[in-house]
Formats: structure tokens, sequence, C-alpha cells
């Protein structure tokens, strides 16, 4: 066992957790964060990714002891009280999902493509880059219009900070 | 995955004293490799050591003749370096079609080359470029590194400290993706050297892992030009075949990854 120091989505946290526990499972099991999923559990499918310090990374292939000292966002982590986040406000008005399960992913993942090509997305790039993510549902479409969606209501956001 | 102790030291030294006092102990760098294996039961080291956080272990940097890039640096801080791309342009590709954006902002590179995994991408560079890979010990060159599956001349407990890169005149990579895995069906990266010697390295292709491909160096250079391949065949004996490809397939795919290798390096 070990002691875990972290801050996830701005809170200091303290974990005693096995040494093999991955971040996945410190997240679901021991803070009740379960907005994030476990899909393939293999890397594969992107339905655990979460932001260590401010990168999109698979959560279930990270060992909390990995993320000491590190800043984690989760999907519980980036709407502002009641208002959505950008991210999650497209994807809700362009039926960006269908059940939900790769979502949480989809939209870490999404907010990590635009902040680090901004304005300069197109659909070609949003498809490249969400091959580490997989949906069952929807067939992607709607999702890469969410993401582009979401690109321009950040920006937005952004150029009005 | 079984119980483990995970160790994060903050240097080489306390990493390298650290691996000697477990009874199995396994390094660590990105991690996605050996967490998948130790989830799988595959893998149980007693000791984890964590080699991901040791400052010495990151970072690019540029000499008069060569790219050194620290061992821990990742696939998506390589892919993103100026420095990199001026230096060897074919490195940031590679780095660019490696994984997924999530898996490339854990990989390291020096994590990619101590596995040697028969369709890793960067052995391919590695030993294409004629690259030393220096550890805490010694230098080693990329031709005595590799030694078959999963396997190279590290010592135990070794660490693989940075991989230099002698600066080419040209040089391409081009991979036939998996479209599932992103692993490298095969993968080619062609090199023409200063002194003007041509070295040819596939991945994914052979039974042994990363191998050079001497029919397509003695064909590009005497002429270096993807038509210099067209008659060149590529033996299809000791190559993988699954369900993904046959042997001969990835024969074929041998020669024509090293064409487009060869245009893209120009």
């Amino acid at each position: 066992m070990s002691t875990v120091n972290l801050t996830v989505n701005g809170k200091p946290v303290s974990a005693n957790v096995e040494d093999r526990t991955l971040l996945v499972n410190l997240l679901r099991d021991h803070l009740n964060l379960t907005g994030t999923h476990v899909g393939c559990d293999t890397s594969q499918c992107g339905a655990c990714v979460v932001h260590i310090d401010g990168q999109a990374v698979k959560s279930c292939t990270v060992l909390a002891g990995q993320a000491s000292g590190a800043n984690v966002t989760t999907i519980e982590g980036i709407s502002n009280g009641d208002e959505l986040h950008p991210m999650q406000a497209a994807f809700r008005d362009n039926h960006g999902l269908q059940c939900g399960y790769c979502t949480p992913g989809m939209i870490m993942s999404a907010i990590d493509i635009v902040n680090r090509y901004g304005g300069k997305l197109d659909e070609d790039t949003v498809r490249h880059e969400l091959e580490g993510n997989i949906c069952r549902c929807t067939g992607y479409h709607n999702i890469v219009k969410s993401v582009l969606d979401a690109a321009g209501r950040m920006s937005v956001a952004q150029a009005a900070e | 995955m079984y119980q483990t102790t995970y160790h994060c030291p903050s240097s080489v030294e306390e990493a390298a004293a650290l691996f000697g006092k477990g009874s199995d102990s396994k390094y660590l760098a990105g991690g996605h490799t050996l967490i998948p294996v130790m989830k799988q039961r595959l893998a149980a080291p007693s000791d984890v050591i964590d080699l991901g956080k040791i400052k010495e272990l990151v970072g690019i940097e540029v000499s008069a003749d060569a790219l050194i890039i620290k061992a821990a640096t990742t696939y998506f801080d390589i892919l993103r370096s100026a420095e990199a791309k001026k230096a060897i342009p074919a490195i940031v590709h590679l780095a660019s079609v490696l994984g997924d954006p999530q898996v490339r902002y854990r990989g390291t590179i020096g994590g990619s080359i101590a596995n040697n995994d028969p369709a890793a991408d960067f052995p391919a560079a590695v030993l294409a470029l004629g690259a030393t890979v220096k550890t805490n010990k010694r230098s080693i060159s990329a031709d005595d590194f590799f030694k078959g599956l999963f396997a190279t001349a590290l010592d135990d407990g070794e660490i693989i400290t940075a991989i230099s890169f002698p600066n080419p005149a040209k040089a391409g990579y081009s991979k036939m993706r998996h479209p599932a895995s992103r692993f490298a069906l095969t993968g080619v990266f062609v090199v023409k050297t200063k002194s003007g010697d041509v070295r040819v390295a596939a991945t994914g292709a052979s039974q042994d892992g990363v191998m050079r491909v001497p029919a397509v160096e003695a064909a590009l250079k005497a002429n270096w030009a993807p038509g210099a391949l067209e008659n060149v065949t590529i033996s299809a004996e000791g190559l993988l075949s699954d369900i993904h490809g046959s042997s001969s397939y990835r024969a074929n795919l041998v020669k024509v990854m090293a064409q487009r290798a060869v245009t893209a390096a120009g």
C-alpha cells in the first residue's frame, strides 16, 4: 500500500491504495468519480481518457502512483457548476452521443484536440486525432460535428477572456 | 494484475540501485506495454521502477552531426520538437504515425527500443540510421543492440539513457498501419548516409524482429529511386505470417513500403 497525493478536479486528494491500482480505479472506486469509464481495459477504446497535467491519457494504462503529484481532470471537473463545458454543450446540441458510454472519453480527448489545434481544426484533423477513441453507436459523424462546433465556441470563449 | 511495489526514483543511479534490490524488478517508462502485460498476468514483477520522472532522461539535443533523444522523452515531445523536425524529419513523421494521441503522450523512445516489439516503429529508425544507444554503463551500436524478438543487448538492470542518431543525407519512413492496433503491419525506414552508404530496416515483417534488408540496400545504393526496387524480390522466408497478413504479403509490403519511404525521403 502507498499513499498517493494528487489534485483531482482542482481539489487535493490523498488516497491509500495498493501499488497495482490503476488511475481509473483510483478515480472510480476510491473517489467515486464514475464518469470515467472502463471500456476495453486494453488502452484501445479511450472510454477512460482523463487529463493528466492537461494531456489526454488513457487512465486504464496508468498506475495511480504514476499520477502522484499530478493535476488530474475528469469529466466531472470540466463544467462550471450547472453550466456545461462548451464541448459538452456541443455534444448535446449536435446529437454527438447515443448510448453515452464512450462520451466522457470522447469529450476529454476532444478538449485536448481543441487545446492543441485551436481554430485550425478541420474535419480530417478531428477524425485523425480521434483515432484513440472508439464509438460503437454514432458512426462518428455527429461526434466530429460536435468537436468542430465546440472548437468554434471555445475559441470565442477564449477570445472573450 | 498481481501485487507489486511501485518506486519513483529521481535519478538513474537511484533507479539502478532500486532495480538491484528487488527480486524480480522491471523498469517502467511510458507503461503502455508493461502495464497491459501485467494486467494480463504475463508479467508479475516484484518491483516496478518508474523511469518516467527522471529529469536527466528527458529532452532532445542537437549536435553538429547528430540528433540526441534522451530515453524517457515521449513520442509527443518528439513529434512537436522543432529541433528534431529540422535534423531528421523522418523521425518526427515516425512518431506521428505511432499509436494514437493518448499513447503518444505516454510512450517513450527508450521504452520502445528496450522492449523491441517485432512490430514497433522506433527500432527501424534506430537500426536504419545506425544510431548509438547510450546506457548508464556504455554505448551500444544499433547493429549490436537488437537481438531478436523482444531481446536486446541490454544487461539485466541496465538503463538506456539516450539514443544518438547521426544526421543522414536523406531519410524516410513508410508504414502500413494495422487499422486497430496501429502497430506496423510492416514499416520500412530508408537512409542514405552522409558518406553515401544506404541502410534500410524493416519492422513488423521478420519473425526475429527488426531487420536490415540487404536486397533493397543494394538496389538503392545503385540508384536512389523508388523505381530501382521494381525488380527486387524479397524472400518470404522467416517473415511473420498471421491472421493479418501472410509472409508473402509482408515480403511484398517490405518492397512497397521501401518505395514509399524513398519517395518520402526525396
